[in-house]
């Protein structure tokens, strides 16, 4: 398939990028590396009028360290953070993740602003940056605010961005190297798109503990109450992994999710949870 | 319509085309270079893998318009290269290819692997190619072909396993 005919710009600041944006009212698409709109321009289940590109943009591109937080630039590339470019962040998980990301081609090009922006509830990113409590950094016509990752996705591939705002950039909080994390990711095979991923992050330092959950039919999920419970856990013996399972049903019950009404996606979510929680305990 | 300029194969290219010419299509039909294969148009398949600024890039998702002076090299471009020329040889030992559509895709993708990560094991190799589909041959001469290619290059003999 090839896609519609659409315009194209390219420009050179984020303000001109910002107004591109206004002019065209919600018609124009804001393309970085283009790994997920790319695909649903040629399948044509997006059909803009103009793609404004923003992947040359030099504040966009870099990396800082700015107090306890990493700011990482919209149009970082995956294949970058998996390189190491954040590695300082924390210990080895932003790495460990963004090479979990689709194939080597497809990192090559895909960015994590992009794929926060996309909002696909298969992304990794969602469901990391809202375990770390990141903040995504977004700039339009109205200026610059922040807006916690765990608050910037409404629905399935649906974010509170306006459209003329561009997601600039993430904070990211340094995560201690005495911190454990987990991350279970459940496709078909690898680099597919994600029938089920698990994140969990554990600060004791910072007395904070997230687990969060991700599958493609509604934007990701924090377990709070499975947090609570994997915060107080020593390790994991026969007694604190049944613990940790109810409490991922409760969580899920929460959420409208059973066992009895969607079994496989129920199944996914507690396994790829458990799985995830021993990850973080043998780390 | 919109200008186009990019470095190919070591060759200035300036043009004009529609904004929606995915670079594949460029390459093949503004360009004669019909070596990158065009498959699924979703950058599942990996047929259409080539290299932008080093990197092996899905042609078939990413516009020409998008590579404003970038370097971009597609199959043709690696003839005298000395890593291609080994793994030419070694897809040819171990009979890493069959009807021939996914190898330059595949091609591109051994070089980048064994380039980057040279002590890569058998494991590391097919989890690297998962991005290449291959219809004929069941990837296990592939993957020897390209472990063949590791061990040459670290200086042992290379035997492929069977």
């Amino acid at each position: 398939m090839k896609p519609r005919e659409f315009d194209y710009q390219r420009p050179a600041t984020i303000e001109h990028a910002i107004e591109l944006l206004a002019e065209h009212g919600g018609e124009a698409r804001v393309i970085a590396g283009g790994q997920s709109l790319g695909p649903m321009l040629n399948l044509r289940l997006a059909s803009p009028e103009i793609l404004v590109d923003i992947s040359k943009l030099s504040e966009l591109t870099q990396v800082q360290v700015r107090g306890d937080r990493f700011f990482v630039g919209a149009a970082v590339r995956h294949a970058d953070i998996e390189d190491g470019v954040v590695r300082e962040a924390t210990p080895g998980f932003l790495d460990r993740v963004a090479g979990g990301i689709a194939y080597r081609a497809v990192r090559n090009r895909g960015t994590i602003g992009g794929s926060l922006a996309h909002a696909d509830p298969a992304g990794d990113w969602l469901p990391v940056l809202i375990a770390l409590d990141a903040v995504g950094v977004a700039r339009g016509s109205k200026g610059v605010r922040e807006i916690p990752i765990a608050g910037l996705v409404e629905g399935v591939m649906t974010t509170c961005l306006a459209f003329d705002e561009i997601l600039t950039g993430v904070l990211i909080p340094r995560l201690p190297s005495t911190a454990r994390w987990g991350h279970c990711k459940f496709c078909r095979k690898p680099g597919e798109f994600a029938d089920a991923i698990a994140t969990v992050v554990m600060d004791r330092e910072r007395n904070r503990c997230r687990v969060v959950l991700a599958q493609p039919v509604r934007p990701p999920l924090r377990l709070d109450q499975t947090a609570q419970i994997v915060a107080t856990l020593g390790g994991l013996t026969d007694g604190s992994q049944a613990a940790v399972r109810d409490a991922v049903a409760s969580d899920l019950g929460t959420w409208g999710i059973s066992a009895d009404a969607d079994p496989y996606l129920f199944r996914l979510a507690a396994v790829a949870v458990a799985r995830a929680v021993q990850q973080a305990f043998d780390r | 319509m919109t200008n186009v300029k990019m470095l190919l194969n070591g060759r200035q290219v300036s043009a004009t085309v529609s904004a929606r010419t995915s670079l594949a299509d460029f390459v093949r039909d503004h360009e004669g270079l019909t070596g990158t294969h065009v498959t699924c148009e979703q950058g599942i398949c990996g047929a259409c893998t080539l290299m932008i600024d080093g990197r092996p890039s899905r042609s078939c998702i990413t516009f020409a318009v998008t590579c404003w002076e970038s370097d971009v090299r597609t199959i043709e471009a690696f003839e005298e290269d000395e890593i291609m020329e080994l793994l030419r040889r070694c897809f040819r030992e171990a009979h890493a290819l069959q009807c021939g559509y996914c190898t330059p895709g595949m091609l591109m993708t051994a070089r980048d692997i064994v380039t980057r990560l040279p002590n890569a094991s058998r494991e590391r190799i097919r989890l690297e190619l998962s991005g290449n589909l291959c219809r004929c041959t069941g990837y296990l001469g592939i993957i020897n072909a390209i472990e063949m290619a590791l061990a040459r290059r670290r200086g042992g003999l290379g035997m492929p396993q069977t």
